[in-house]
């Protein structure tokens, strides 16, 4: 598909992106005790073409924000957004007291879309299929007419739907067709990258791995680059070639797919590895189970030092004063954790 | 029929159908299981295959109408459940009997302070006093790990996060030492490391308390973890039941095959791509002939399209029902 420049450079490099959030102290909005929330705290890492890069941690760490900040559908606070060669973090201009894109970056939307847990979540019911699908296509101008009809139908193909449903309505599928549907729009302007917020997490199992699959299919038949969120680990290391372990608005590990169950080396990989149930009794019985005690903290109040400190079985004196910087410790495998030689 | 000594709880063909609008939906159809003293069995299948209203039937907790039972018997004791009047259930649910849910904000009132709802279930089935009951509530709080139970007891159920809340649910629940705890799919809705010990928590509890558990998930890796038993529900049928151990180390019905080689698993090489069980789950209203499962199964012939398999026996514990698998005894 449409992959203009250099093919060795990344297709994409994110470099100590951050995101806050601005929430109402107890006063509510009016009071002037408000306090910045850093959903997203220092993320680096780059994405070569057709890769995919898995990103994982619990609920509240920062995934989706990530996701969400690396395709400009929030402004970044701070930090840089690399899109083929391209600082897409800039192409933001103000309107009034808003930010808003300019032309630069209403034109990548073509190239860089987004799939979500519920697709249809803020789709209005009332629409058909056809016309969920064509609607990226007229406001891009892409087709018309006949043309339009015949892509929508493709496009159904693609994913795996017969193309007769496009009459149809949202609630007349089932979860994973649902999912389906909600890909082929993703695909629609035929983007080459795309961020898939636990596109799988709503689903039963067995549709899980026709998801999975299709995704996979696509990424090779399509050359996508993707960068799949979930807090699935088993699932995440199916799909990945690279997965990013995120903890309280910070990567903690990175590593390709392999070296990340094999040799994790961050405390809290090796805790959420341990925690991820094995579909075998005498594996369940025989694994030695790192529990973590306590919680994820608040990041409106994050502890000082390293982010983990808190539920770390290891920290020592300098974890709760110093925060540990990523660093690379084998080719292509980082950690942040002073522990880690 | 008298109750086999061992076993606290015993389901007997148990079906809960519901009349709807589009004709009878037939959620739970024929469903039998028992569990003993203790024991942790697991009910593992789909969303919409009748695990919720199979557990909420035996808490006499589906709404009738629109549910009935064209058949079925829950012995529990020396009573039947199904046949008890509302006033007699009520007095064993939340006392001999239990269940806790995904969300737990359906057994907590979010209005109500957590001293207010564990004491009251205290004074209620136990007729504890005041004082007592709110001692024996805070001491229950900090048996399930709640930190500074003494003052958050005072607090609303939102001021808690999702795994504290669940912690709080578990504590209500377990509070009079109930013979039978059903826990529908407990940890679903949170992190695996929350979920981790969440279900030490229920282990640790199960094992001082003697309870018998019935867990309903429908991750395989939890039940290969947690259940001593488990049954394998498919469109309101179990489909395949046998010892944890049996089931994953020899599975029989397609299904159950289906559904494990489904999984993505960290412990084994990856694949290029994962099995997957092709089509959907039926409609309940509208059960295909014949197995429920031949349209999805790779192995149907036309007896399965035509007819309910027998239930093949395997071991003395583990059974299937497949036309296509062969019994062993
Ligand atoms: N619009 C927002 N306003 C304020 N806080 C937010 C907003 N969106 C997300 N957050 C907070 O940022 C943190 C990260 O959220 P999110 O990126 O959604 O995490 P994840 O996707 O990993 O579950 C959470 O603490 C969340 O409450
Ligand atoms: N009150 C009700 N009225 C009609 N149908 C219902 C009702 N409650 C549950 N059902 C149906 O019963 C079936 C089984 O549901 P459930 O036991 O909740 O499945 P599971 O817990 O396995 O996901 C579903 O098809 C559901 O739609
Ligand atoms: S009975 Fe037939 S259709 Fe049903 S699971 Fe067995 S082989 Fe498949
Ligand atoms: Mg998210
Ligand atoms: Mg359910």
């Amino acid at each position: 598909m449409n992959t203009p420049g250099k093919p060795d450079t990344p297709l994409l490099d994110v470099s100590d992106l951050a995101v806050q959030f601005r929430v109402p102290g107890r006063g509510g909005i009016f009071y002037r005790d408000s306090t910045d929330v850093k959903a997203v705290n220092g993320v680096s890492f780059s994405m070569a073409r057709g890769e995919t890069l898995g990103l994982v941690g619990e609920s509240g760490c920062g995934k989706s924000t990530t996701g969400r900040a690396v395709l400009q559908l929030l402004r970044p606070t701070g930090g840089r957004v690399v899109f083929d060669d391209e600082p897409i973090h800039e192409f933001w201009k103000k309107k009034g007291q808003k930010w808003v894109w300019d032309h630069r970056l209403l034109d990548l939307r073509r190239r860089m879309q987004m799939i979500f847990q519920d697709p249809f979540a803020s789709l209005n019911p009332r629409m058909t299929v056809e016309t969920i699908l064509s609607e990226p296509l007229r406001n891009f101008d892409v087709v018309q007419g006949a043309e339009q009809r015949e892509k929508i139908q493709h496009l159904l193909m693609t994913v795996g739907m017969d193309p007769r449903c496009m009459r149809r309505y949202p609630h007349e599928f089932s979860g994973g067709q649902r999912q389906r549907i909600g890909i082929a729009r993703a695909l629609a302007l035929g983007p080459d990258f795309i961020v898939a917020d636990e596109p799988i997490s709503a689903l039963d199992v067995s549709i899980q791995a026709q998801i999975m699959n299709l995704l996979s299919e696509l990424r090779e038949n399509l050359g996508l680059t993707l960068l799949f969120i979930a807090h699935d680990l088993a699932a995440i290391r199916h799909v990945s070639d690279r997965i990013a372990v995120m903890y309280l608005g910070q990567i903690v590990e990175l590593a390709d797919a392999q070296t990340i169950v094999d040799r994790p080396q961050h405390p809290y990989t090796q805790a959420l590895l341990s925690a991820v149930p094995i579909p075998d009794p005498t594996q369940e019985q025989s694994r030695r189970r790192t529990v973590l005690s306590g919680e994820m903290p608040s990041p409106i109040h994050p502890p000082s030092g390293c982010p983990f400190h808190t539920r770390c079985p290891l920290s020592e004196e300098r974890c709760r004063s110093d925060v540990p910087r990523m660093r690379t410790i084998e080719t292509g495998h980082q950690v942040a954790c002073h522990l880690v030689e | 029929m008298t109750t086999h000594s061992e076993n606290v709880l015993e389901v007997c063909d148990l079906r809960t159908h519901f009349r709807t609008d589009d004709g009878i939906v037939k959620a739970v159809d024929g469903v039998s299981f028992s569990v003993k003293r203790g024991e942790t069995l697991g009910i593992v299948g789909e969303s919409g295959s009748g695990k919720s209203v199979t557990c909420l039937s035996a808490m006499q907790l589906v709404p009738r109408p629109p549910a009935f039972h064209p058949s079925g018997e829950i012995h529990f004791g020396d009573t039947n459940l199904l046949s008890l009047p509302e006033y007699e259930i009520e007095k064993l649910r939340g006392k001999r009997l239990a269940m806790i849910f995904q969300d737990p904000l359906t057994s907590l009132n979010p209005y109500l302070t957590i001293a207010r709802q564990l004491t009251e279930v205290l004074e209620v089935h136990q007729g504890d006093t005041p004082t007592v009951a709110r001692r024996t509530s805070i001491e229950m709080l900090e048996r399930v790990g709640i930190p500074d139970a003494a003052e958050r007891i005072d607090q609303h159920p939102h001021q808690f996060s999702g795994g504290m809340r669940q912690r709080v649910m578990i504590a209500m629940a377990l509070l009079c030492g109930p013979e039978v705890l059903f826990a529908d799919e407990p940890t679903t809705a949170l992190d695996v490391t929350i979920q981790a010990q969440i279900l030490e928590l229920i282990k640790d509890l199960q094992t001082a308390i003697g309870t018998a558990v019935v867990l309903v998930t429908h991750d395989l890796g939890v039940v290969a973890g947690t259940t001593d038993r488990v049954a394998v529900m498919y469109a309101g049928k179990i489909v395949e039941e046998g010892t944890t151990a049996e089931v994953f180390a020899n599975p029989q019905h397609p299904y159950t095959r289906g559904l494990l080689e489904s999984m993505p698993r960290i412990d084994t090489p990856i694949q290029k791509s994962l099995y997957a069980i092709p089509g959907l789950p039926p409609d309940l209203g509208n059960l295909p002939t014949g197995c429920s499962f031949h349209p999805r199964c790779e192995l149907a012939t036309d007896q399965c399209r035509k007819t309910y398999p027998d239930r093949k026996t395997l071991s003395s514990t583990h059974r299937a029902a497949c036309w296509e698998v062969e019994a062993t005894e």
